[in-house]
């Protein structure tokens, strides 16, 4: 079955792979790109495919994630990165696009088997795991790996805590360094070393999704430091931490107790991986054009670098512009008057101009004009364009015909939006122009990125007191579904007072109502049918303006191998099993 | 002179506190004062959508929840006698100095400091070299050529260097000398551990460092000489009949040197801070860059402790810069 | 008109007339001129006088007279620093036989502060700051002289002492800024004497000292004067310290001598309008203050639109003494009044003589 889904992959860049095959010396040593994949070809399949080993491979990061741990991560670069040291129980299939979407098991052997419709999981662990120092894997370490990152909130607060929400009793366990017992969590079982259980307060369809994030990845509960784990990681994957220098730079090394027989996913290739940290931007374009770096955030290049290579033939056929799994959007908020009248709100999608908002984004190459909430890349999707116009280009008359229906003329009102991050404001000047020719005056009001949500767009009084009635806003999803993507920004159950994403505040009862009943749907069409019908709703409801679906401009280092952009992760290349092609 | 210097160096302590209270009360008490709630902050440590429970848990954990001047006493107290930190499992002990621990990624600031002045430290001093040297040197050929074809030449370059940003002059180093005639190696290699890797990496970002300060340098010398050369010591050295080169050197920079040593100090001072943009545009993982990661991620630690490193550099220069000072012009030593 | 050679592009033009002269010093008709942006500034306009060793001559007239700048060309000094990058310069300077305009700038300056040596105006603006008096003194022997350090000191020590500053071997190691005015002043004499020099520059010695400290100071150089038996020049615009020590006086005005002659004459017949003009203004202890001082009227002339005629004469009481409008059209040559005695004016021996015993003398 494994082996088939490899065959499957590696069906799709065959092409690539024969050529690799074939004539691999002189492959590699092409480097004017004439015989490159072409523009894209990574989000059609596997790039440069190939089984060389040896090599170092780099990868370049602006910034620092928030911990290499993978029990205190958030970033999907980090979920996609830390696959090679932290094997979670399932996760993404290397594959192209949506295709990366599918789930395999990793550390289980197989996909997790629901009971009790839907409310217990049961996992089975593949024989013969081993962490780096060759000690067993044990699906306690499973458990305990759970725990420490969901309920250990005090010292390990950044990653998410799913867990905690959806396991039975999860509100009540103060987790494993303050509940000393070695119970620990009761509604995780492991009945033997290879079998874990999860028991669920309610039916959670998606649960496979949930376990492939890093926070399943075994921790042996000796070597658990807490905080200081990131310094000493045990690694259950093919690789391992030679060093590690806080905010700078991280090596990995072949880890030689890794079996590529309990691993049907990750191949070992490079010799060394090294991860470079607050890198500048600019250094990490020329690097990865050189064809010597990945950029691991997988935000795609730099403005500059953007125009010199979209305007390049041959550098062109080195990239890839994929979805980035996010909606840049507008939420409409339904409490701050007039925006609670449905009529007002439509006044405000038909009278936005999206390519002037596309164009202020960065043009196409950055953002596709979008028409539903759900991107492209996200199951459920379904092409629609409620308040379509000619070319997305708005229509006043309609607008001004919403704006009489709503019993109003004009409207004076706030936008809000980021002030640190230039293309937003950029976009919101664009809305602003496009509503003030329908009457609606709109100010913008910036506020800092960091408390976006915590202080100011996130805190419902807030927004009203200071009659913030549209509100710029980004998402992602943490797992690639309808309901990943769905149940922070329209369940009305999500609202918070403070740090709320839900910025619509739209608390519609079927919406709230279908979501519960997707999560517990197990059929998958049926369930994606669901998200469908949510889109919908939420669109004829004008509670958000969808303005484009994020893409991002990904230089292919040319000297790797195995390069493949996955839906999975943001359209990020999977990380898995990137290998050097020469030297 | 050593009361003097004993005088001075109690004053810089008192000075340091003063500055650690002023920022705290920037970092710590200002947002509250604002209106943000100890909620509100701890939020920002913790991933998307917390519960109430995470946001009482980080909060007490990382000590939000006490009074502003509770924390601040934590902070100076952690400085001289070390603190206890909850690591989850266990406890661990902050050696002194210990300038807390990062709210965001929980590492100890002092030794992610210690660590990182070293870096800071050979990209300033390297730099500060090269810019000392040719911006005196530019300096004084201007001044003993004023309006010259040499003078105007080095003065427009010196204005433009001014001009420049480093964004400017860093990334086109970057790019001409590592990427596109890669002469320069890019990451960084300690001394101790190859000194010839050491200087060949950090060449560029000296240059482009030096780029900027030699200019105003240059300008400071060469007003400094133009003055001094017209002072009558200097005809009396030349009425004894030194030659014009003694007469330069001997008397004339001597003597102009001194209020360039003393900005030189500040400078220098000020960089050992951290050279925010350098590190960042040459990709070092320096003390500027540390505290551009404090901005960032808002974590108010890291921020607190940058700026009293960087105080601590400023107002050891200006005491080092007041000392050779006295020892250069009798004229203001003291009893 | 001589043409003027531009210093550095023709330093060796024999712009003099190559016959070296019987007197120790002689100055034939010198011009130090520098080009401005405000046009060509003529600071000495053609001077000539001469010297003997062991002799004194006092150089007066206001500031911007030029007087300083003959010093300074004397010495070589006007060439070096910026404004003497394009200074032009013609005449001859002989120095105990040998020539000093046309030589080259090296040679000069083997001669400064050996053979001709300088006293400034303001010792504690004259000497570095930041080095001790001693070594200063140190460093001028040692230009000079191919001598250790520690014969050097010992030199300066002795100098110290000869200029008559107490504990001379502790004051070496003093600083100038630690010195008094005067003491300053003995210790600047202590360094240009230092190298035994034949011609000894001084510069308004005294004119930053109180009056006290003034003939200290005199008196020390006129003892050492005699000692060493040096020639002197004397710059000022005190005709009270002209009385005191000079042999011989040259008056400047615009950059041109006026009057020269020994100094008994001039303070005896003063023949040109502009020395009434100084005499008049000199204070004397011996008269009441009211009716001391009668300053020239007016201010000195520009040097770069030097008056037609006789420079003086905006400023001249008798300018309309003589016929037709000579005093201001012709410029008045040096004409002899006496032995040894010249002076340029255009007024009639008679009306000098009248002017002098009826109006001036009596007033002073």
């Amino acid at each position: 079955m494994r082996r088939s889904a490899l065959a499957a992959i590696a069906a799709i860049g065959s092409a690539s792979l024969l050529l690799a095959g074939c004539s691999k010396a002189d492959d590699n040593k092409n480097e004017n790109g004439t015989k490159s994949a072409g523009a894209n070809a990574a989000t059609k399949g596997v790039v440069n495919a190939s089984d060389k080993k040896g090599g170092t491979l780099t990868y370049e990061l602006s910034d620092v994630p928030d911990s290499f741990d993978p029990g205190n991560t958030y970033y999907a670069y980090m979920y996609n990165l830390s696959r090679l040291w932290a094997r979670p129980l399932m996760t993404f299939k290397p594959g192209a696009g949506q295709e990366g979407n599918a789930l395999v098991p990793d550390l289980a052997a197989s996909k997790g088997v629901p009971s009790d419709g839907g409310k217990t999981w049961t996992y089975k662990l593949r024989s013969g795991l081993k962490y780096e120092d060759g000690s067993p894997i044990t699906s306690k370490d499973v458990k305990y790996a759970v725990e420490r990152s969901n309920f250990a909130r005090d010292v390990l607060s950044l990653g998410p805590n799913y867990f905690q929400q959806f396991l039975a009793g999860g509100d009540k366990y103060k987790g494993p360094y303050k509940d000393k017992s070695d119970k620990g969590l009761s509604s995780i079982q492991t009945p033997d070393d290879t079998t874990i259980v999860f028991h669920l307060k309610q039916a959670f369809q998606e649960f496979d999704y949930l376990v492939a994030a890093p926070q399943t990845a075994p921790v042996p509960k000796a070597k658990d430091t807490g905080v200081d784990y990131v310094k000493h990681i045990v690694s259950s994957g093919s690789y391992k931490f030679q060093s590690y220098a806080e905010g700078q730079q991280a090596v990995l090394v072949r880890n030689e107790n890794w079996d590529a027989k309990t691993d049907p996913l990750r191949k070992q290739l490079p010799d060394k991986i090294v991860v470079k940290l607050k890198v500048n931007p600019e250094t990490i374009d020329k690097d990865v054009l050189a064809g010597n770096a990945i950029d691991l955030g997988g935000t795609g290049v730099q403005a500059a670098t953007q125009a010199q290579v979209i305007t390049d033939p041959s550098k062109k056929a080195n990239t890839d512009n994929t979805y980035g799994g996010r909606l840049v959007y507008m939420a409409i908020n339904t409490k701050v008057a007039p925006f609670d009248k449905v009529e007002c709100r439509k006044a405000v999608q038909y009278a936005i101009d999206k390519v002037s908002v596309q164009t202020a984004e960065g043009g196409p190459i950055r953002g596709e004009i979008a028409s539903t909430v759900l991107p492209p890349d996200i199951p459920g999707y379904a092409k629609s364009d409620v308040y379509a116009t000619t070319d997305s280009k708005g229509d006043a008359a309609k607008a001004k015909a919403q704006l009489k229906a709503c019993g109003k003329s004009s409207i004076s009102t706030n936008i809000s939006a980021r002030s640190d991050r230039p293309q937003e404001i950029d976009a919101a000047t664009a809305i602003i122009n496009s509503l003030k020719k329908v009457g609606i005056n709109a100010t913008l009001k910036q506020y800092p990125s960091g408390k976006y949500f915590t202080d100011y767009a996130g805190v419902p009084k807030f927004t009203k007191k200071q009659n913030i009635g549209l509100e710029m806003m980004q998402w992602g999803a943490d797992w690639p579904s309808g309901y990943g993507f769905l149940q922070q920004i329209l369940n009305g159950k999500a609202i918070s007072q403070s740090g709320n994403t839900n910025l619509s505040q739209y608390d519609n009862k079927d919406v709230n109502a279908q979501l519960s009943k997707a999560i517990g749907t197990q059929d998958t069409t049926e369930r994606n049918s669901l998200y469908t019908q949510i889109d919908k709703k939420a669109m004829d409801d004008a509670v958000l303006v969808p303005l484009t679906y994020f893409k991002v401009l990904l230089a292919r280092p040319q000297n790797y191998t195995n390069l493949v952009s996955t839906a999975a992760f943001s359209g990020q290349y999977d990380y898995l099993n990137i290998g050097v092609a020469s030297k | 002179m050593i009361s003097y210097i004993l005088r001075r160096t109690f004053a810089a302590v008192i000075l340091l506190l003063v500055v650690s209270a002023v920022t705290f009360a920037i970092f710590f008490l200002l947002p509250r004062l604002a209106g943000q709630t100890a909620d509100q902050l701890a939020q920002q440590y913790i991933g998307k959508s917390p519960s109430k429970a995470d946001i009482v848990a980080v909060k007490h954990n990382l000590g939000l929840d006490q009074p502003v001047y509770v924390q601040y006493w934590h902070f100076i107290k952690g400085i001289v006698a070390g603190a206890d930190y909850n690591l989850g499992p266990t406890t661990v002990h902050c050696d002194v100095p210990c300038f807390g621990y990062s709210f965001k990624d929980h590492v100890a600031v002092w030794p992610q400091l210690t660590q990182r002045i070293p870096i800071t430290l050979s990209l300033a001093a390297g730099a500060a070299v090269l810019w000392l040297v040719s911006g005196v040197v530019i300096g004084v050929i201007s001044a003993l050529k004023p309006r010259s074809v040499f003078d105007r030449t080095f003065m427009g370059i010196a204005l433009a260097g001014v001009s420049l940003p480093m964004f400017f002059t860093g990334n086109l180093a970057i790019l001409l000398f590592v990427f596109n005639w890669p002469i320069f190696g890019r990451d960084y290699v300690p001394f101790t551990e190859n000194p010839e890797q050491w200087a060949n990496t950090l060449f560029p970002a000296w240059c482009s460092l030096a780029l900027l300060y030699s200019a105003i340098y240059a300008r400071l010398t060469r007003s400094g000489m133009l003055e001094t050369m017209n002072e009558d010591f200097i005809r009396t050295a030349r009425a004894k009949g030194l030659r014009e080169r003694n007469v330069v050197v001997r008397h004339g920079l001597r003597a102009a040197l001194t209020p360039i040593i003393t900005v030189f100090g500040m400078d220098l001072g000020l960089l050992l801070g951290g050279a925010v943009i350098t590190e960042s545009v040459f990709s070092l993982g320096g003390v500027g860059q540390y505290a551009v990661q404090g901005i960032t991620d808002n974590d108010l630690p890291k921020i607190l402790g940058v700026t009293l490193l960087a105080a601590f550099f400023v107002v050891i220069a200006n005491l080092v810069v007041d000392v050779l000072y006295a020892a250069a012009d009798p004229r203001v030593r003291l009893s | 008109m001589t043409e003027l050679s531009k210093t550095g592009a023709a330093v060796g033009e024999p712009t003099h007339s190559g016959k070296a002269p019987e007197a120790f010093l002689e100055v034939r008709d010198l011009k130090v001129h520098f080009p401005t942006d405000d046009g060509l500034v003529k600071s000495v306009d053609g001077l000539s006088f001469s010297l003997e060793k062991g002799k004194t001559l006092a150089i007066v007239g206001e500031s911007g007279s030029g007087k300083s700048v003959t010093s300074q060309a004397i010495m070589g000094l006007h060439r070096l620093g910026t404004r003497g990058k394009n200074v032009q310069m013609s005449g001859e300077i002989w120095l105990d036989g040998k020539e000093l305009v046309s030589a080259a700038p090296d040679e000069v300056r083997k001669l400064r502060g050996r053979e001709m040596a300088m006293i400034f105006q303001d010792p504690l603006s004259a000497m570095h700051p930041y080095y001790k008096v001693g070594d200063q003194i140190v460093e001028a022997y040692r230009v000079h002289h191919d001598v250790s350090k520690k014969v050097a000191r010992a030199r300066a020590v002795e100098m110290l002492d000869r200029v008559g500053i107490p504990e001379p071997a502790k004051r070496v190691d003093g600083y100038p800024h630690e010195f008094s005015g005067g003491m300053r002043q003995r210790a600047m004499i202590a360094m240009a004497l230092v190298n035994n020099p034949e011609l000894l520059i001084a510069d308004e010695p005294t004119t930053a000292l109180d009056v006290t400290v003034q003939a200290q100071i005199l008196d020390l150089i006129r003892d050492l004067q005699k000692e060493f038996g040096s020639a002197v020049i004397m710059i000022t615009h005190d005709l009270g310290v002209v009385a005191e020590i000079a042999d011989d006086v040259l008056v400047m005005y615009g950059g041109r001598c006026v009057e020269r002659g020994p100094a008994g004459e001039v303070f005896e017949q003063p023949q040109h309008p502009y020395t009434w003009g100084l005499l008049g203004s000199m204070p004397r202890i011996d008269r009441e203050t009211s009716e001391r001082l009668i300053p020239v009227k007016g201010s000195p002339p520009s040097l770069i639109n030097v008056p037609s005629g006789c420079a003086f004469h905006p400023r001249c009481p008798y300018a309309d003494i003589p016929k037709g409008n000579v005093t201001r059209t012709v410029r008045p040559e040096l004409e002899q009044v006496s032995t040894g005695h010249w002076s340029a004016c255009h007024l009639s021996a008679e009306d000098r003589q009248r002017i002098w015993t009826e109006e001036i003398a009596p007033k002073l």
